[in-house]
């Protein structure tokens, strides 16, 4: 087979702007990208969020049609000239040469039909000369293929009864299907967890060495491409900044934005300086003195008596004054519920909660309320944890308001001073949530929380929305006001590399239960617990050649 | 289905609340408000002996409450009634009977509930068809002049009362036209064609009032649901369009309409009373409108506690159905 399976030449994408029908310059999403790429071989798009990395992905198989964008240029995939074919030719490239693995497996199958359904559907569009029957019978190999343990009987449950992973599996049958030639994966790992991202990885690789199909990968984490593809494509504001092999862009970069985007990733094994400005471990507290936050024998449990289940378990930890307590875990391990309980967002179950040496788990609201001031919250999602109708003024006035005792202009000359603290321009008191970017408004965030003048913040995921450069600011930042203000935090994350960057100690969570705790390096160099031994050898790392001994140490174990 | 059973009997103890609550308060406001049922139907020439005993046979004598209690017992266990001559035995679960004309309160709504139910289900079938039709067009022919021509014809059928509505059908249909019979309602069991003609303007006249709802819940709904991601997957995999709409984007639109539906469909056994009116047909509604006229007290509160337990009935069926159609609802 020789000659090339994608072959992309000067691709343009150009979204209509707004409402406008004259249709002005409208947004270019992508700008002159070329690319080409042999059977088997395998390329990853990387880019932040913006770069018109899923743009290009989409044009491939020309979703645009249809919707407004203008594409230009030419895109060739086995073949077909792709932008110029015929609908009908258009339906048998979609699936049948080319499939295509999206992001966001929870809303990616139809939530109403069995999954089995979906993938047969999908098989008899592209083999019309197939059964009903052979084509269920080809969607449970698929399923079976793709590491659904029962595949026959998981084939007939609907989306919402598969957990995240086995979501992402079953969009890899769907593509499987059909045997195409080319694999095109956008984002597959995103909202999966560490482990599990990499049994996803690992599953495509080996999928690709066995059937030789081509493989686009498109992802925003440096850490997937390593180990994944032949060649990268780095991607910004629609232009390609760097392309070339794996090894090369990622060990020696060209391209300054690469470099940046490589500095911004927080490294697991912390072989560079941490990026967030190294925090002078603080000394204990004076002796004598209780610490800031002690948890002990905290438990929660949710929903109505029969169907009762326990989401935070038996947890005891404490938090000193000036210090970082990372808390690490994967979705559903109760690191939100236990952040929530330590603020008094959700009451205990049982167990003890001491803020200073004074019982606080059972206080009552208005007992509570000097230290509500005290113990603030900052929330993962930034978009959604603001009111969108309120400007970001009022937004970081409301909690200085609230507390009373201040006329309006010094509430508002207060809230300009947040503002500015988190590095915002103060003249954007005004302005409203959505013009703001996912970083700005985690600094809006921020600055609520800091308004009633706290001395604990319990960040729950405050930077897992971001971008890479953007994540590595706003961890910055929380280092510095940490510094200055004499903060304690309590950081809750899944990336075990951001906790480990800003942590001095960390617990490791799981099914609600801590089962590892110690000084930050120490649980990294060398953990005790099989289950953090597992999490760590899941990070992906950089070095391509590393990545792939991994893959081998993860297959033979 | 364990689920779906205990919902409903918890929706069910709910509902004999409601009923209850609903009772109550109807045995309340009659006795506060003016008009004597015992001088109604006693008539016109009636001294006061006479209208004595009328209050005797009537009950109307007794102080609220004992009545209120009489009747819930008559409920259980069914009432006897002297009417001077003999006795008169209203089986259980009894409303009482009628102070115009002596007949149980059940065997009056008993005889019109065929009337309603015609009238309510076909109407039924027609909204449907124009409400989600001109929904589904909109959402997917924006633009077109079929679409428009329905989208304002179903504006203008909900903005319009029903008496102005129903009288313009009338005129034209019925008068100038002459089409169509001036309705008077045929049992189905006698003759369907007649049932249909003549039912065909009431059912027209309720379904422009109800089908802009539809269409603008059909339509946004079905917008929705175009905009999900997994509409993208099967487009991304070559399924015609005419698949991706038909098994997938309907599937996950038409579940609120459906929902919508079944609660509208327990509103309307409760009788359209203006359409029932306006058209003289015989149903719960006209009863009912009639009833108070005449304070006749126990049709009323037996009409509204039916009219009550249709509508609680249809919401929880719209509940169930929600979540037959869509399985990642559980009931709870």
């Amino acid at each position: 087979m020789t000659g090339t399976l994608v072959e992309v030449t000067d691709l343009a994408v150009t979204f209509p702007a707004g409402d406008d029908p004259a249709g002005r310059a409208g947004v270019r999403a992508v700008d002159g990208i070329s690319f080409s790429l042999a059977p088997g071989r395998a390329l990853g798009i990387v880019g932040e969020s913006g770069s018109g990395k899923s743009t290009v992905a989409a044009a491939l198989l020309d979703l645009h049609r249809g919707t407004g964008a203008r594409v230009e240029g030419t895109v060739r995939v086995d073949g077909h000239d792709v932008l110029a074919a015929p609908e009908a030719e258009l339906r048998r490239l979609r699936g049948g040469t080319a499939a295509m693995i999206f992001q966001d497996p929870l809303s990616a199958l139809d939530p109403y039909h069995a999954i089995g359904d979906q993938i047969a559907e999908v098989h008899r569009v592209h083999r019309p000369d197939a059964s009903r029957r052979t084509a269920r019978a080809r969607a449970v190999a698929a399923l079976d293929r793709v590491g659904i343990a029962d595949a026959a009987r998981r084939a007939r449950s609907r989306p919402h009864e598969f957990s995240g992973g086995m979501r992402q599996r079953a969009l890899l049958a769907m593509a499987l299907a059909c045997e195409p030639r080319l694999l095109i994966a956008d984002e597959p790992t995103t909202a999966l967890d560490v482990t599990v991202q990499a049994q996803i990885l690992d599953l495509l690789h080996e999928l690709r060495t066995e059937t030789g199909t081509g493989l686009i990968l498109v992802t925003h984490d440096l850490g997937v491409v390593a180990g994944g593809v032949d060649e990268v494509l780095v991607m910004r504001a629609g232009r390609a900044v760097e392309h070339g092999p794996v090894g090369e862009v990622l060990g020696s970069p060209a391209a300054p934005y690469t470099r940046e985007l490589l500095a911004a990733v927080p490294r697991v094994d912390a072989v560079r300086p941490r990026p967030a400005v190294p925090a002078p471990r603080t000394p204990g507290p004076p002796a004598g003195e209780p610490p800031l936050l002690e948890a002990v024998g905290l438990r929660r449990e949710f929903g109505p008596r029969r169907a009762r289940t326990t989401a935070v378990d038996d947890v005891s930890l404490t938090v000193r004054a000036g210090e970082t307590l990372g808390l690490v875990g994967e979705s559903g391990s109760g690191k939100t519920t236990l952040g929530r309980m330590l603020v008094r967002l959700l009451d205990p179950t049982a167990g003890t909660l001491r803020y200073r040496g004074r019982e606080i788990g059972s206080l009552g609201e208005r007992a509570l309320r000097p230290i509500r001031r005290e113990v603030q919250m900052v929330f993962q999602d930034p978009a959604s944890s603001l009111n969108p109708r309120r400007t970001i003024g009022e937004s970081v006035a409301d909690p200085l308001r609230a507390a009373g005792g201040q006329d309006g202009p010094a509430i508002v000359r207060r809230a300009r001073e947040l503002l500015e603290r988190v590095g915002l321009d103060p003249d954007w008191y005004h302005r409203h949530p959505h013009e703001l970017s996912g970083g700005q408004r985690q600094r809006v965030g921020i600055a609520r929380a800091l308004a009633p003048g706290p001395r604990l913040l319990v960040c729950d995921e405050p930077v897992s929305a971001l971008d890479v450069t953007t994540q590595a600011q706003v961890m910055e930042l929380l280092g510095e006001l940490r510094r200055e203000l004499g903060l304690s935090l309590v950081f809750i994350a899944h990336d075990l590399a951001v906790v480990r960057a800003v942590s001095d100690r960390v617990a490791v969570m799981r099914s609600g239960r801590i089962v590892e705790e110690g000084p930050v390096d120490s649980v990294y160099e060398d953990p005790q617990h099989p289950y953090t031994q597992g999490l760590l050898a899941a990070v992906p790392v950089l070095d391509p050649q590393a990545a792939a001994d991994r893959r081998v140490l993860r297959a033979a174990a | 289905m364990t689920g779906t059973t205990g919902y409903l009997l918890r929706k069910l103890g709910g509902a004999l609340i409601v009923l209850f609550l609903l009772s109550v308060l109807v045995y309340l406001l009659f006795y506060v408000a003016p008009g004597d049922p015992a001088k109604l139907a006693c008539g016109p020439r009636c001294n006061a002996e006479q209208l004595h005993q009328v209050r005797g046979q009537l009950g109307l004598d007794e102080p609220l409450l004992t009545r209120y209690l009489h009747f819930l017992a008559g409920l259980v266990t069914g009432r006897d009634y002297s009417t001077g001559t003999g006795v008169l035995h209203c089986p259980a679960p009894c409303f009482g009977l009628s102070y115009q004309n002596d007949q149980p309160v059940t065997a009056l709504l008993a005889a019109r509930l065929p009337v309603t139910a015609s009238l309510a289900l076909g109407s039924m079938v027609l909204w449907l068809l124009l409400g989600v039709g001109t929904g589904l067009l909109s959402a997917l022919r924006r633009g077109g002049t079929t679409e428009r021509v329905l989208t304002v014809l179903t504006l203008t059928g909900t903005a319009t009362p029903v008496f102005i509505t129903g009288l313009l059908l009338l005129m034209l249909f019925c008068a100038t036209l002459q089409w169509l019979p001036f309705p008077s309602y045929v049992p189905l069991t006698e003759d369907p064609e007649q049932w249909a003609w003549n039912l065909l303007l009431p059912w027209t006249t309720l379904a422009l009032l109800e089908s802009a709802k539809y269409a603008r819940l059909t339509r946004s709904s079905t917008l929705e649901t175009l905009a999900e991601d997994h509409i993208r997957t099967f487009r991304a995999y070559g399924l015609p369009e005419r698949t991706v709409i038909g098994r997938h984007a309907l599937r996950g639109a038409l579940p609120p309409v459906i929902a919508l539906n079944a609660i509208d469909l327990g509103t309307m056994f409760g009788g359209a009373m203006l359409t029932e009116t306006l058209f003289g047909l015989p149903g719960i509604g006209q009863l009912l409108v009639h009833s108070v006229r005449t304070v006749d007290l126990p049709v009323v509160v037996g009409a509204v506690l039916g009219i009550g337990t249709a509508v609680v009935l249809a919401n929880a069926l719209a509940d169930v159905l929600y979540a037959l159609a869509d399985r990642r609802v559980t009931l709870t």
